[in-house]
C-alpha cells in the first residue's frame, strides 16, 4: 500500500532488520573504497590519531603543562583519541551519506536508515587499527592493563549510538540545507575542544563540570582511560547524563530521519 | 486472493519547479522565509509561492498478475515518475497504489556500481541494493558472469571496463533478479545490438515464468514484441490503455505526425541543459517549405536552430534518425566534418542554425522520428530529446516504374549501380 504518509511516521524497522545485509555490505564497500583509493591506506588509520596526539602533547603538556596524573601523556592522550575518533569520523561520515549516496536513493527502494548506519560502522575498522597501536604503546610504557578492559565494549557502543544520533540528525538536515557540510567540520572541532581529550575532566572548574557533562563524550573519553589505564572511575553523573543524552540523540535522531526520509528522494 | 497485484488509484505527484530545481535551499532561505512568515514557520507550512507542476495525475489502473505491461509516452509525460512510486522510491502527492508483492525495479543498471571496485565485488554490492540476498547472489555468482560475457576481468576494477563492457555486467546483475513485479525502465536503450537482444530475451523468459512486468520504453519494437498490452501517458495523465498493437498506434497518430517542425517552450527546457537552449528542429524541403510530408525523391534539409549562453568547449550538436518504430537508422554530428570540427572547438555565446543535408533517394516509404543531442563528448550531455519531431516521406513519383514495390528495410538509398555485359 503506498499512499501519501502524513506527520510523524512509525519507525519500521522490522524493513531496516530485513535490509541488514545491505548494511553488511556498504559498510565492507566504504571500507574496500577507502583503503584501495588512498595511497597509504591503513596506515592513515594509524598517522590521523598519532600526529594528533603529537600536538596536543606539545599544547597540553609542553605549553601548558597540565598533569596527567600516573598514566603517561602519549597513552593518556591517545586513549581518548581513539573513541573520539570514531566519534568524529562517523558523525562526518554519516553526515555526508545520503548526498554521496544520491545515485542509490533515486533510483532503488530501500530503508534509507540502511544507509547511514552503515557510515557509521565503516569507522570500526579505522578504530581497530588504532586501537592494536595502542596496546603497542601501553606495552612500551609499561602501563598495566587492568582488569576493567571488558568496559570498553560499552562504551564502545556508547559512542556509536551518539554518532548515529548525531548522524541521523546531520544526514537529514544535509539534504535540505547544503550549509550543513561546511557546518559539520567546524562543529566537530569546537565539540573536540570540549571533550577531554588532552586533559582531565578535573581541570575543568567544579561549578562548570555539571554542564560541560552534557556532552557524551566526557564519559566515554574519561571511561576508555580508566578502562584501559586504570585510576579514578568515571563521575556518576557524568556516565548517566552521557547514557540519556545518547540515546535521546538517537531515537529523535530516528524519528526525524524516518519523517524526512519521505522527501529523499525528490530532494537530494 | 485477488489475481490484481497492482492496483492504483487517483494517483499523482506534484513537484516544485522554478529555484528548487537550480539549487538546494540552503539554510538562509529557511531563516528568512521564518522571518517573513514565522507564524506559517512554526506550523511548519515553509511552501513559499513557487510553481508546482503535476507530473502524474489522477491515473488509476490495474495489472493482474502476470501480465505484461508498457508504458509509453514522450519525454516528460510521466513514465519515470509512475515507476518511481510504485518502486517505493517516491511517494505519491495523492491516491494510493495497492503492490501485492516483491517489487524489483530496474530504473538503471549498475546502480551503486562503485568504480574502485572489481566486477566481482560489484556483484555482490549491486545485487544487495537491488534487494538480493548474499546467499541467493552466491547462488547465481556464475550464472551472472557467464551471461555478462566478462569472465576474463572479473577481478579487474571495473573503471577499467569500456563501457559496453560495464553494462552488460550490470545488466546481467540486474536480470538475475527474480521478483513477483518487475518494474523496467529504458535500460535497454544502452549496449550492443546483439546483447540487448539477449537481455529482451531474458526478459521474456522472465515474463514466461509468470510474473509481472511494467515496462517503460521508447522503442516501439520492443514493447510490441515484449508486451501485451499498453499504456499510454501524456502529460502526466492516463490517455489510452488498449493491447499494445493499438495502443502504440494511438501513440504514434497523437501528438506526432502533425507538422515538421518543432518548437521548445521554456518549460520543457530542463535547467541542466544550461548554457545549451534549443529554439527549433524542422526539416525543409528544397522549395524552403517545412512540411510534414517530404518527397523521397528530393533531398531534404535538417535544421537545429539554437542558442549558446555561454561559450561550450567541444560542443556538437546532432540528429538520430529513427523509424517509426523506435530504431535507430543513424547518427551525426555537426562536428562530423573536419572543417567544422577545426572551425567551433569552441563555441562562443550567440544564436546558431546547424543545417544537414540528406541527399535525395534515401528514404523509404513511411515515417520517421527525428532526435535531437547536444553534448560535449565524455563531458557533459547538454541536451537530449530522443523524439523531437516526426514526418513522413512519400515515395510518389520514384524514379519510373522500375520502383514497383514496396521496399524492405529502413532505408532505400539509390546506389550507383553498373550493369556490364561481358563479351563471351
Amino acid at each position: 500500500m503506498l499512499k501519501p504518509s502524513k506527520g510523524w511516521v512509525s519507525l519500521n524497522l522490522g524493513d531496516l532488520w530485513r535490509y541488514r545485509e545491505l548494511v553488511y555490505f556498504l559498510t565492507w564497500r566504504d571500507i574496500l573504497v577507502r583503503y584501495k583509493q588512498t595511497l597509504l591506506g591503513a596506515a592513515w588509520a594509524i598517522i590521523n590519531p598519532l600526529m594528533q596526539m603529537v600536538v596536543f602533547n606539545f599544547l597540553f603538556g609542553n605549553m601548558a603543562n597540565i598533569s596527567t596524573g600516573d598514566i603517561p601523556r602519549p597513552v593518556f592522550t591517545f586513549a581518548a583519541l581513539l573513541p573520539w575518533n570514531l566519534f568524529s569520523n562517523a558523525i562526518g561520515n554519516a553526515g555526508r551519506s545520503l548526498v554521496t549516496n544520491r545515485n542509490m536513493i533515486t533510483k532503488v527502494y530501500f530503508p534509507r536508515l540502511v544507509v547511514p548506519i552503515s557510515s557509521v560502522f565503516g569507522g570500526l575498522v579505522d578504530f581497530m587499527i588504532a586501537f592494536v597501536i595502542l596496546l603497542g604503546m601501553m606495552v612500551y610504557y609499561q602501563v598495566q592493563f587492568t582488569s576493567t578492559v571488558w568496559a570498553l565494549l560499552p562504551f564502545i557502543l556508547l559512542v556509536l549510538v551518539a554518532s548515529l544520533g548525531v548522524g541521523l540528525w546531520l544526514s537529514a538536515w544535509n539534504l535540505h540545507y547544503r550549509d550543513v557540510r561546511y557546518f559539520i567540520p567546524f562543529m566537530t572541532q569546537f565539540w573536540m575542544l570540549a571533550t577531554p581529550i588532552a586533559y582531565p575532566l578535573s581541570e575543568i572548574p567544579a561549578q562548570w563540570q555539571t554542564l560541560y557533562s552534557v556532552n557524551p563524550m566526557v564519559a566515554v573519553a574519561e571511561g576508555f582511560r580508566w578502562a584501559l589505564a586504570g585510576g579514578s572511575p568515571v563521575e556518576p553523573f557524568a556516565l548517566m547524563s552521557s547514557i540519556i543524552i545518547s540515546l535521546i540523540l538517537l531515537v529523535s535522531g530516528l524519528f526525524y530521519f524516518r519523517r524526512m526520509e519521505r522527501t529523499f528522494a525528490d530532494t537530494v | 486472493m485477488s489475481d490484481i497485484v497492482i492496483k492504483t488509484e487517483d494517483l499523482g505527484k506534484q513537484y516544485k519547479i522554478g529555484a528548487v530545481i537550480n539549487r538546494s535551499p540552503t539554510l538562509r532561505d529557511s531563516i528568512m522565509d521564518m522571518f517573513r512568515w514565522p507564524g506559517r514557520a512554526l506550523r511548519g507550512e515553509l511552501k513559499s509561492s513557487t510553481d508546482m507542476i503535476w507530473a502524474l495525475q489522477d491515473v488509476s489502473f490495474e495489472v493482474q498478475r502476470g501480465q505484461v505491461i508498457g508504458v509509453i509516452g514522450r519525454n516528460g509525460a510521466g513514465k519515470s515518475t509512475l515507476l518511481k512510486i510504485l518502486s517505493r522510491i517516491t511517494e505519491p502527492s495523492t491516491g494510493y497504489a495497492r503492490i501485492t508483492g516483491r517489487v524489483g525495479s530496474l530504473l538503471e543498471v549498475g546502480t551503486g556500481f562503485n568504480q574502485e571496485l572489481t566486477g566481482r565485488e560489484n556483484i555482490f554490492l549491486n545485487g544487495a541494493i537491488l534487494g538480493m540476498k548474499r546467499r541467493e547472489i552466491t547462488k547465481k555468482f556464475d550464472e551472472i558472469v557467464e551471461f555478462s560475457g566478462v569472465e576474463k576481468f572479473i577481478d579487474t576494477p571495473v573503471k577499467r571496463y569500456s563501457s559496453g563492457m560495464y553494462l552488460r555486467l550490470a545488466f546481467s546483475v540486474a536480470a538475475h533478479l527474480e521478483p513477483e513485479i518487475l518494474v523496467v525502465d529504458e535500460v535497454l536503450a544502452v549496449g550492443d545490438a546483439e546483447f540487448q537482444r539477449k537481455c529482451l530475451g531474458k526478459m521474456s523468459d522472465v515474463a514466461q515464468e509468470g510474473r509481472t512486468v511494467l515496462f517503460v520504453s521508447h522503442n516501439m519494437s520492443a514493447v510490441l514484441r515484449l508486451t501485451d498490452e499498453a499504456i499510454v501517458l501524456d502529460r502526466g495523465k492516463m490517455v489510452h490503455r488498449a493491447p499494445t498493437q493499438e495502443a502504440v498506434e494511438f501513440y504514434m497518430s497523437s501528438g506526432y505526425s502533425q507538422t515538421s517542425e518543432r518548437l521548445w517552450q521554456e518549460s520543457e527546457i530542463p535547467a541542466s541543459a544550461h548554457p545549451f537552449r534549443p529554439i527549433a528542429m524542422r526539416v525543409i524541403d528544397p522549395r524552403g517549405h517545412s512540411g510534414d510530408t517530404m518527397r523521397s525523391i528530393e533531398p531534404l534539409t535538417i535544421e537545429m536552430e539554437y542558442e549558446i549562453e555561454e561559450a561550450i568547449q567541444g560542443l556538437r550538436v546532432g540528429i538520430y534518425l529513427l523509424t517509426i518504430r523506435g530504431d535507430l537508422v543513424f547518427v551525426s554530428f555537426d562536428t562530423d566534418s573536419p572543417q567544422e570540427y577545426d572551425r567551433f572547438g569552441t563555441r562562443e555565446p550567440g544564436r546558431y542554425i546547424s543545417r544537414c543535408q540528406i541527399p535525395a533517394d534515401f528514404f523509404n516509404e513511411g515515417q520517421y522520428v527525428l532526435g535531437i543531442n547536444a553534448s560535449s563528448y565524455r563531458v557533459k550531455r547538454y541536451f537530449q530529446d530522443e523524439h523531437a519531431l516526426t514526418f513522413s516521406v512519400d515515395t510518389m513519383g520514384a524514379p519510373g516504374k522500375q520502383w514497383p514495390e514496396v521496399r524492405m528495410g529502413t532505408v532505400r538509398p539509390r546506389l550507383n549501380w553498373q550493369i556490364e555485359e561481358q563479351p563471351f
